[in-house]
């Protein structure tokens, strides 16, 4: 057995570093620096342009009364982060959307995983729903947020709503897949090792259509994001989305692009989340360690 | 055993560790045994003849243990059954397309037996029903002389492909059988780390399998299914996907670890050379629909090492034997495969 460990070695430890490493490593440095660099050139470049096109007023190139302008948009910023805007203060507004999109996300991923994984499973219910579903995900759903709005009203809820029907069937779409695609070898193999069909939920399908799943969770969040805002801009107390609603209202063209940083700013830190909740569930997979092997 | 002559006692020894059975049998065999030994050995000794060369010639009389082992195995019902079994499957087309017709097959406990045949003859499916992962359409398979219902705790299965689960690393994989089967997470941590180091592979404890590379992949197969100790073990061409120097090692390796638990191996493979290597007994099947073409004993001494006993003339001889008629299946599967492709 002595025979068998020592062809057994691991494959990513190696001899010490080179200087033929240490350049590389300095290639790769000067690399990122000159990447990051030419980043902030594209932003100052557009912003630029944009602020030099609007200066000259009406006459200029670009009208800052349609197209608003960098500047006017920090001060708009500015003004809300001081004064709070028409609908109150700006992190109110910020909070109830944010509100509204996690409990819609969370509401819709639930719904979406559970739905999923059972018509994944159940032969009978995936056929009587198939083009119920099909039909129901045809439709823009967008439409919908009247109809909460006219039964449940006002108040968070009709958002909430609104993003749950945008949320679920990315997800559903994708746990059905997940569970359907599970390597039948995978499941013999559970199978004979002696799992018993709940275990093999547990120990298979579940791990095998996780990253599935996963993959749909980073679209998802950005469609409760849209849920929300639309919902909002339907009609609200509250919320980024009666903001740019209110903006537009008023020909406040910098009103609607501070709302729209804003967004930006809060759909970014989501997708940051996302990838590192990705990274932590699912560290089984090849590109999760492959930072290991480009050193 | 109440013998303490080191004759007998070594004898009785060698027997026990070749009985393919459980302790409370081999129990009963030794007990006679060792009366018969004793009364054998008493004539001789009564005619004036020292004792130790009285037992010597006992047991030579009595016969050499490995035989013996068989023997009994071949006397008890069969480890595994199979009677006129029949195998169809429903093509996506609506037609049914028959894998095995009548196929008639037993292996005996502690018995390591290899079907060859050629690709599609329904190699793989024999596995399936013997596993229980799938049912016969027509006719009988018996495991431990009891019907198959369904997945049997006996059972270990090695697949061709990689079957282990990617999620896990390969301490929780190869705890997974005990894992599933109720025992504590420590404990079945315990046994795998023993699994792990026996394949060779200690130190990878933390590492998932896209780490490893394809034979570590199999080795760890290997501690999965062999982990829960299996009384028959089921292995569908495990190494057919490994280059040849890491098979051999596998295959040496595998022969060891059989040495030790005798359970009843059903190993399928397509390569000739690596069936005799292995095996008591070779099966071959024929061109699907599979059936039994013709059975042959291995009498190669054991232990074998894997990369020298193909050069043991008896090896010869039976590869020429087996090959006359592997031949004319191959050669049937050949002729299908290009009308197809044509």
């Amino acid at each position: 057995m002595s025979v068998l460990s020592a062809s057994a070695r691991s494959p990513f430890v190696g001899p010490e570093p080179t200087s033929g490493d240490r350049a590389r490593a300095q290639a790769r440095t000067r690399r990122r620096l000159l990447v990051n660099g030419l980043r902030v050139a594209v932003a100052v470049v557009v912003l630029g342009l944009w602020e030099l096109g609007t200066s000259q007023g009406e006459a200029g190139p670009l009208d800052p009364f349609f197209y608003g302008r960098p500047s006017g948009i920090a001060s708009q910023l500015w003004t809300w982060i001081q004064n709070g805007t028409a609908q109150g203060p700006l992190w109110l507004q910020v909070a109830t959307t944010l509100e509204e999109a996690a409990l819609g996300f969370l509401i819709g991923v639930g719904l979406g995983i559970v739905f999923g994984a059972a018509l994944g499973r159940i032969r009978l219910l995936a056929d009587v729903f198939a083009p119920y579903i099909k039909a129901l995900n045809a439709m823009p759903r967008v439409v919908l947020g009247s109809i909460f709005i006219i039964t449940i009203g006002y108040g968070i809820w009709s958002k909430v709503a609104l993003a749950v029907v945008l949320v679920f069937f990315v997800v559903f779409f994708n746990a059905f897949q997940g569970v359907r695609e599970v390597d039948r070898v995978l499941l013999a193999n559970a199978r004979i090792l002696g799992a018993s069909e709940r275990q093999l939920a547990t120990h298979v399908i579940f791990p095998s259509a996780l990253s599935w799943i996963l993959a749909s969770l980073h679209t998802s969040f950005g469609f409760a994001l849209v849920g929300a805002v639309v919902g909002e801009y339907l009609g609200a107390i509250h919320g980024i989305g009666i903001v740019i609603a209110t903006a537009q209202a008023t020909f406040n063209p910098n009103g609607v692009f501070a709302a729209m940083l804003i967004l930006a700013l809060v759909a970014v830190t989501a997708e940051f989340g996302m990838t590192w909740l990705e990274n932590r569930l699912i560290k089984w997979r090849p590109n999760a360690v492959a930072e290991i092997q480009h050193i | 055993m109440t013998v303490t002559t080191p004759v007998l006692r070594d004898y009785l020894a060698k027997l026990e560790s070749e009985l393919p059975f459980g302790k409370k049998e081999k129990r009963e065999i030794l007990l006679e045994a060792e009366d018969h030994l004793i009364e054998d050995a008493a004539r001789d000794e009564a005619k004036g003849m020292g004792v130790d060369e009285a037992e010597r010639r006992a047991t030579r009389r009595f016969g050499d243990p490995q035989v013996l082992a068989r023997r009994f195995a071949e006397e008890r019902a069969p480890a595994i059954e199979l009677r006129g079994v029949t195998k169809r499957f429903l093509t996506p087309a609506g037609t049914a397309y028959t894998a095995l017709r009548d196929l008639n097959l037993s292996v005996h406990v502690g018995e390591f037996c290899a079907i060859v045949g050629p690709t599609g003859c329904g190699k793989s499916t024999t596995l399936a029903l013997i596993s229980g992962l799938e049912p016969p359409s027509e006719g009988e398979v018996l495991v431990d002389a009891e019907p198959v219902t369904g997945v049997s705790k006996a059972v270990g299965y090695v697949f061709q492909v990689d079957a282990v689960f990617p999620w896990k690393n390969v301490l929780d994989n190869v705890a997974t059988g005990p894992r599933l089967r109720g025992v504590e997470r420590s404990e079945a941590n315990r046994l795998a780390r023993d699994w792990i180091s026996r394949v060779g592979l200690a130190g990878f404890e933390r590492y998932y399998p896209h780490q490893l590379s394809g034979g570590m992949r199999k080795r760890a197969a290997l501690a999965q299914t062999l982990i829960n100790e299996p009384r028959i073990l089921l292995m569908d061409e495990p190494f057919s996907a490994l280059d040849v120097q890491t098979r051999t090692l596998m295959e040496n390796e595998l022969l060891q670890l059989w040495s030790a638990t005798r359970s009843s191996v059903v190993f399928v493979t397509h390569d000739l050379e690596e069936a005799i290597s292995l095996a008591d007994r070779v099966v071959v099947i024929t061109a699907g629909p599979g059936t039994v073409k013709g059975v042959y004993h291995v009498d190669l001494p054991r232990p074998r090492n894997v990369s020298e006993i193909r050069f043991h003339p008896e090896f010869a001889r039976i590869y020429q034997e087996i090959w006359n008629d592997l031949r004319d299946e191959v050669l049937v599967s050949y002729e299908r495969s290009k009308r197809v492709g044509s």
